[in-house]
């Protein structure tokens, strides 16, 4: 599994960023909800990155959830959905 | 990532179904779901070394992950309010039966700095001069034993030695 990326879609007037653990089962089913609704989106696997470049991402994640817990879902640098919440993702992307 | 063989992840599910089930503790019976998690349980014992939590991020310093080392801290806190772990590998009754749905459920671990491993031993809450043997407390599913030492596994909940803490 790659630890960064991009998934294209069809709906791609959203920028969202997506922080996830690769072991983690939540994070696997917003992954499948994107994918499954073509939603592009950049991911970012925090747990196979290491060093300066896993501290780096983890400070993007406590800026918009203190919990730094996953999945985290970043959507046009404004709006931050933690956890799998397909209807919540669904509205704040007008799908 | 570590390749985990589908047996191996069939035995440990095989196990952890068996210690649950023999002490009043239920795996998610989404079979599925909870062998992912089991697979996740698997890839960071051959990471760190140890059963870190697969939906959270482990520093791979034990001493700084104990408290998710699964089965975590928050376990059955979580199992009271929610029918459910964080990660959902263990449910509730009601959500085993299906009276109530699994969702994903807010983060209870406290922010670093205030965990339980971080905070300095407790003095005895009442004179324990009189006790023969001091008491030991599971800080994950509360089992209280008085011996010398506490035991090298949860009896209860299988949780390892270092989750003990002196209670009286």
């Amino acid at each position: 599994m790659e630890a960064k990326g991009s998934v294209p879609g069809i709906h791609n007037q959203h920028h969202v960023l997506f922080y996830a653990l690769s072991t983690c089962i939540w994070c696997k089913r917003v992954r499948q909800f994107l994918e499954s609704k073509s939603v592009a989106f950049d991911f970012v696997y925090v747990d196979l990155l290491s060093g300066a470049e896993q501290n780096a991402a983890v400070e993007q994640v406590r800026r918009w959830n203190p919990s730094v817990s996953f999945p985290t879902l970043i959507i046009d640098g404004k709006r931050c959905i933690v956890g799998y919440r397909p209807e919540e993702i669904q509205e704040a992307l007008g799908l | 990532m570590n390749q985990i063989s589908r047996e191996e992840v069939e035995a440990l599910y095989q196990r952890l179904y068996e210690e649950a089930e023999a002490s009043g503790y239920h795996l998610n019976p989404d079979k599925e779901f909870t062998l992912a998690l089991v697979e996740g349980l698997l890839v960071n014992e051959a990471r760190y070394g140890y059963w870190a939590c697969p939906c959270r991020l482990a520093t791979g310093i034990k001493e700084k992950d104990l408290d998710i080392i699964c089965p975590c801290d928050y376990r059955d806190a979580d199992l009271l309010e929610w029918g459910t772990c964080y990660c959902g590998l263990y449910v509730s009754e009601e959500v085993l039966r299906g009276e109530q749905p699994l969702q994903p459920i807010p983060e209870r671990r406290p922010p670093e700095g205030q965990r339980p491993q971080e905070q300095p031993a407790r003095p005895p809450a009442v004179s324990v001069t009189q006790l023969p043997l001091p008491v030991w407390r599971c800080r994950v599913c509360g089992y209280l034993c008085a011996r010398e030492q506490p035991p090298a596994v949860c009896p209860i909940c299988k949780a390892k030695r270092d989750r003990f803490e002196r209670f009286l």
